[in-house]
């Protein structure tokens, strides 16, 4: 049993980005499984289980990230994280606050 | 980004009275109205609205750091400042260690990026022991200033 690690590519789709909250929602989900988890841009890998780690990746909207999972439930949770990514972090795309205030 | 974008050295509080959670984002932001970066007739919602972010998850990332923060549309650019309590403050955070470090960050609601990428900046330093240690040993303004400085120097942050 020396299977090569999981690996997929998810892109951030909410619109403020993988700002703290998320990272937070990232870090208490990868923690669930006890696979190694590390997630990459350009090159850069970090741990997905240290929300210090995830808030170096800058992750705006659009951003393409990879995925790397590598241990017993890697399939699982590499599922479970491109979920959440897909979901938006269940952040509410904020409307357009640039809108003049109702009040002048 | 650097440092130097965001933090407004004249608002720097290198020895935080505050003991609690409440009270320490009161002491920053009351430091950022001294130092001319937000309306006083903003501070109680700019204050109310961090709180209200607080009880959505601690801002308290671990190793003793905490980025108390809200988007805010009375201000024009982001604007922070740091905090640095000697004792530490009970901030609920993500470890369950107090928090000595503080980086309070209030940006302009359309600009996601700049919140990103202070975020960002903030991490990759704090990710250095050594500064991390050294910024929670500053006992006064210039001490944290000219941290905050070496750290911009010599930072390799891409893009």
């Amino acid at each position: 049993m020396n299977n090569a690690p999981s690996k997929r590519t998810v892109t951030v789709c909410n619109s403020q980005g993988l700002h703290a909250r998320p990272a937070d929602m990232l870090v208490r989900l990868a923690s669930q499984y006890e696979s190694s988890l590390m997630i990459g841009k350009d090159g850069e890998w970090v741990d997905c289980k240290s929300i210090l780690s995830l808030l170096t990746l800058g992750a705006a909207q659009g951003t393409v990230l990879e995925i790397s999972a590598d241990g017993p439930d890697a399939e699982a949770a590499i599922t479970a994280i491109t979920e959440l990514f897909e979901a938006g972090f269940h952040e509410i795309n904020e409307v357009d606050n640039t809108a003049k205030p109702a009040v002048d | 980004m650097k440092f130097a974008d965001f933090i407004y050295t004249g608002a720097i509080q290198a020895d935080l009275k505050a003991t609690s959670k409440e009270d320490v984002i009161q002491e920053l932001v009351q430091s950022l109205l001294d130092a001319g970066q937000i309306d006083s007739e903003q501070r109680e919602d700019i204050v109310a609205a961090i709180m209200k972010r607080e009880e959505l998850g601690s801002t308290g990332i671990g190793r003793g750091v905490a980025v108390p923060h809200t988007k805010h549309p009375s201000v024009q650019k982001l604007v922070g400042t740091v905090g640095v309590s000697e004792s530490g403050v009970d901030f609920d955070s993500l470890d369950g260690e107090r928090v000595q470090l503080f980086f309070l960050l209030i940006s302009p609601p359309e600009r996601p990026g700049d919140h990103l990428r202070a975020l960002e900046n903030i991490s990759r330093q704090l990710r250095d022991e050594t500064f991390c240690r050294f910024l929670k040993q500053s006992k006064t303004t210039d001490d944290v200033h000219q941290l905050l400085q070496e750290a911009d120097d010599n930072q390799f942050v891409s893009g």
